[in-house]
């Protein structure tokens, strides 16, 4: 606070040389009461959250309420999970952690519209107040995977060097573990029945980190003890990485590879061939008058 | 001799009469035969102002052929190729401009020459009747004689001699032929190579590209681990001591051979046979697919599937590596594995079959 006075102190000094205004010291005045009124409620309340459980427990009280309405057909009142006459409808919530409902819900895949084969990306149901509540709750349940910080997931803090060095190893890693599902720039691919493996160009760092952990629907999970988090991270920047690359061949049509490269040779290429060759072989216009010289 | 030319096809309307006596009876057409098409001439032909106007546009094409040319010359300097990559969207300057410009100069050539042939290159109606393609036969006899006094000359059938030891050292010329195929070999050494991989009773498995060996605890219920025996992953935090580690030719000979995958399932999931060479759930399967050899590792955790890439081939991991669908022939080879005294997962034994796709000597 003292800090705080003293720059205040001195914007009002400037100010009052240059202006001298009658209003000025009320106006200093009135500033100072704001600054540190946003100040207060910018961090007290934040720091209050962390320590003190009651917070959290009206975080879960809230998230449950949630659940009732949103969650709980499919996945049980307690979230127990729900079989139903032709096997599971919802399964088991306990224990699949917070990482679970902040990527399931937070990209729009849960709630599920229908069953299927596959919980579609779609438009997110929850704000991201209502979606922590919801992962707080579930959390409760049982011990799971938690919510990665952004520290976690982002190379900060690297030198260039340490980072280039990160990217290649992210790199032997995505090919080795995630290409065969994801493709080799993580354009994704077709599973069998009906299922994807989603494109990663357009998933945030965050929800891929909590995909690998979590292994959400057919993706196999990679645990931490498995695949380090540093080893994530480094997946991600290189991720990241092949987003800034150039297409030296000119259009990359998807990333797919020979799949759409053939296809444009077939329709674009042999469709304009086969343009031509009617042109060419189309009546020419003819003349209804007779040829002077025959 | 004549009459062969009654089995080639039909002479055309040309002719009238049939010489050959057997020859089916010519039938009247049942819809008279109109004859040629009038002949219209093209605006080009009667005005003289059109056939000035083609011209110029036919050299028009051929003009723009020789600028893209140029151009070509030019993007070929003034951009440097690899640089400044996306300079249009995401394409690069340089192929861009000299890709546009070269084929502008070919399809320019092309559409100008058939331009020029559809409105002033000569513009009439051809028929061209069909003919039988044999000789005739005078020319086939006199071929026949020339053959038969070119023998007679040569005096073959009266040498047998030479006639004989000709067609011996013909035949004998084939031999080097034969005894050259012999480089193709040595046979591989099957029971050495193709029946054994890297894996020894005890030794590790490591994580691929870390390393880092696996406990069965570091496993979740889902998890898969794409992994090799310890000695052909250099880990990332140094070599262990009493460990060969090998290099170069052998090591990738050895790393595409002895690839696996290793994954965990809930324990009841699992039948009996396949979880009797696992650890509580915890199995490992060779990575190379039975059909023809594709490195899968396309895992659904809830069907317990691992799908080929190449060929669809899918196997139940939870059954013996089962084909489920697809053209292999082949369950997926099954790597038996335990914890070793240390707490790490190792293996109990080499694969107990082939892995990879099947060779003539399996039958």
């Amino acid at each position: 606070m003292r800090l705080l006075n003293r720059s205040v102190n001195g914007l009002a000094g400037r100010i009052s040389r240059r202006r001298r205004g009658p209003v000025a010291g009320l106006l200093v005045l009135l500033l100072g009461l704001v600054l540190t009124g946003t100040m207060y409620a910018a961090f007290s309340p934040a720091n209050a959250s962390r320590t003190t459980a009651q917070a959290d427990e009206q975080l879960i009280q809230e998230g449950r309420e949630l659940f009732l309405v949103g969650c709980s057909f499919c996945h049980g009142q307690n979230g127990e999970g729900v079989r139903s006459d032709n096997g599971q409808l919802g399964p088991s919530l306990v224990g699949v952690g917070a990482a679970s409902v902040d990527f399931q819900v937070g990209t729009g895949r849960m709630p599920m519209q229908q069953p299927g084969q596959q919980a579609a990306v779609k438009k997110k149901a929850y704000t991201d107040e209502e979606t922590e509540a919801l992962a707080a709750y579930v959390a409760s349940l049982g011990p799971g995977p938690a919510i990665p910080e952004e520290s976690e997931y982002t190379l900060d803090g690297l030198s260039e060097d340490e980072r280039r060095e990160a990217v290649v190893n992210g790199g032997q890693l995505f090919l080795t573990n995630c290409s065969a599902c994801h493709n080799f720039e993580g354009s994704g691919g077709a599973m069998p029945q009906g299922k994807v493996a989603l494109p990663l160009r357009d998933s945030t760092e965050k929800h891929i980190y909590e995909a690998m952990i979590t292994g959400p629907q057919q993706m196999p999970v990679f645990a931490d003890s498995v695949l380090g988090p540093e080893d994530k991270a480094s997946i991600i920047a290189f991720l990241e990485s092949t987003k800034e690359n150039p297409d030296y061949g000119g259009f990359e049509m998807g990333g797919l590879g020979p799949v759409s490269e053939g296809m444009f040779a077939w329709l674009v290429g042999i469709g304009s061939l086969v343009g031509f060759a009617y042109w060419i072989a189309a009546h020419s216009a003819r003349s209804k008058r007779q040829e002077t010289s025959a | 001799m004549s009459d062969h030319q009654d089995n080639l096809p039909a002479t055309g309307h040309t002719d009238g009469a049939h010489p050959g006596g057997h020859a089916p009876a010519r039938v009247e057409e049942p819809i008279a035969n109109p004859g040629m098409e009038r002949h219209l001439p093209r605006p080009t032909d009667v005005d003289e102002a059109a056939a000035k106007r083609a011209e110029r546009q036919v050299a028009t094409f051929f003009v723009i052929s020789m600028i893209s040319a140029v151009l070509f010359c030019v993007a070929y300097f003034s951009f440097e190729v690899g640089e400044s990559p996306d300079t249009f969207g995401r394409i690069g300057a340089s192929n861009l401009t000299l890709g546009l410009s070269l084929g502008l100069a070919l399809l320019c050539i092309g559409i100008g020459v058939i331009q020029w042939a559809r409105k002033l290159m000569a513009d009439v109606e051809l028929s061209e009747p069909r003919h039988p393609v044999a000789s005739s036969p005078e020319d086939r006899s006199e071929t026949l004689a020339a053959l038969s006094q070119g023998l007679e000359e040569s005096g073959l059938a009266r040498r047998p001699l030479i006639r004989n030891t000709l067609l011996g050292s013909l035949a004998m010329l084939g031999l080097p032929a034969i005894v050259a195929l012999r480089d193709l070999g040595p046979l591989p050494d099957i029971k050495n190579t193709l029946e054994k991989t890297f894996w020894t009773p005890g030794a590790r498995i490591v994580n691929d590209v870390t390393g880092r060996p696996l406990r069965p605890s570091d496993l979740e219920i889902g998890g898969l681990v794409n992994a090799e025996p310890e000695g052909l992953v250099e880990p990332y935090d140094g070599e262990r001591e009493g460990i060969e580690y090998l290099e170069g030719v052998e090591l990738l000979a050895e790393k595409g051979k002895a690839a696996v995958i290793v994954v965990r399932m809930e324990p009841e999931d699992v039948t009996e046979e396949t979880s009797n060479w696992g650890v509580e759930g915890i199995v490992c399967y060779s990575k190379i697919c039975t059909h023809v050899g594709c490195p899968i590792s396309l895992w659904e955790q809830q069907t317990h599937h691992l799908l080929c890439p190449c060929h669809q081939s899918t196997f139940d991991l939870a059954d013996k590596g089962r084909v489920v669908f697809g053209p292999a022939a082949r369950a997926l080879p099954q790597l038996p594995i335990e914890v070793g005294p240390d707490g790490y997962l190792v293996a109990v034994s080499d694969f107990r079959e082939p892995v990879g796709p099947s060779y003539w000597e399996r039958g």
